[in-house]
């Protein structure tokens, strides 16, 4: 999914499959749930699109079903055993760091048409990733961004004051570290390598995998042994 | 226009306002950075974004910039960076 210049896919999900309006029964309608949302002008333009290209046969509703439930199986636990093999094996890191389309493809994610950057973080440098423009997000491995990545907020405070964005997040940087924000501008998405934490070399994969949280391929907190 | 651009070089990018759909934030514009990566040819989305082609492709680019350049009043130390990926129409060689 290319998903600049569609500024409103991230709620394009959130409705549209789940409201009946055609109700086959006679029965006086329930009053509306209070949480029920209102159509905004937007939203009523993607429903709108969406019924045309199913009216014009270009895509099937059971297509458009089947990539919505794509996107929701995809969790950080992609992202998180993409990290744990570079942390075990040098050869797929070094490939991972390269090449990162090709070495989370082989590890069963699917970048489409989409790049994928992996950026180290060492001893002297600490990443963490932003879209300013919008609210890309290294959705293939990590799933569907969480709230506060989409947020005017972030967005706007982590590329001016990224260490005290960062301290919100309850993550300290040294000063001798090198802080380094990636604004994905492009069609590249980029993904955070965290360092192994110390006092972990006994830990088994499946320890490990629980470590490595969405937050930390992010940039803003640090996998805790 | 900088096509010919590789890791290393200083550039500065273009400091212009145009109209549509523009992928340089407004915080780089104008500013100093230093190449790092060449990310190959693609299409150009402010044309992708009115309905053309988006040819011919555009050569991507991240560059690095010094925090302490972007924000007058940056509150960090003057190693950290922002890096950022700008198309060769918005870059020359500084």
């Amino acid at each position: 999914m290319h998903e600049h210049g569609h500024h409103h896919h991230d709620h394009s999900h959130d409705h549209g499959h789940d409201h009946g309006h055609d109700h086959p029964h006679a029965a006086p309608h329930a009053p509306p749930a209070k949480d029920e949302k209102i159509h905004s002008y937007h939203q009523v333009l993607g429903l709108a699109l969406k019924e045309l290209l199913i009216e014009k046969g270009i895509v099937t509703a059971d297509e458009i079903r089947k990539a919505i439930e794509f996107r929701d199986s995809i969790t950080p636990a992609l992202g998180a055993s993409i990290v744990v093999r570079a942390w075990s094996d040098p050869a797929y890191k070094r490939r991972l760091l390269e090449n990162g389309t090709e070495a989370v493809n082989e590890m069963g994610a699917n970048m489409g048409d989409l790049k994928l950057v992996v950026v180290e973080n060492t001893p002297e440098v600490h990443n963490v990733i932003v879209c300013t423009l919008c609210s890309c997000y290294p959705r293939a491995v990590l799933g569907l961004p969480p709230s506060w990545y989409k947020s005017r907020e972030y967005r706007s405070r982590v590329v001016r004051e990224p260490r005290t964005v960062l301290k919100e997040f309850g993550t300290a940087i040294p000063d001798k570290v090198e802080v380094r924000v990636h604004d994905s501008t492009a069609d590249m998405r980029y993904l955070v390598l965290p360092m192994r934490p110390e006092g972990t070399q006994s830990m088994g994969r499946d320890a490990l995998e629980k470590l490595v949280t969405r937050d930390c391929m992010v940039g803003v907190a640090l996998p805790k042994a | 226009m900088a096509k010919d651009l590789s890791p290393g070089d200083r550039v500065r990018v273009r400091d212009d306002y145009p109209a549509g759909h523009i992928r340089t934030p407004v915080y780089v514009r104008g500013k100093e950075g230093v190449v790092t990566r060449v990310f190959g040819d693609f299409k150009n989305p402010e044309t992708l974004a009115i309905g053309r082609d988006g040819l011919p492709l555009k050569r991507l680019f991240e560059v690095r910039f010094r925090q302490v350049d972007l924000w007058p009043n940056y509150n960090g130390p003057e190693t950290d960076t922002l890096d950022i990926d700008i198309y060769e129409h918005w870059l020359s060689k500084a």
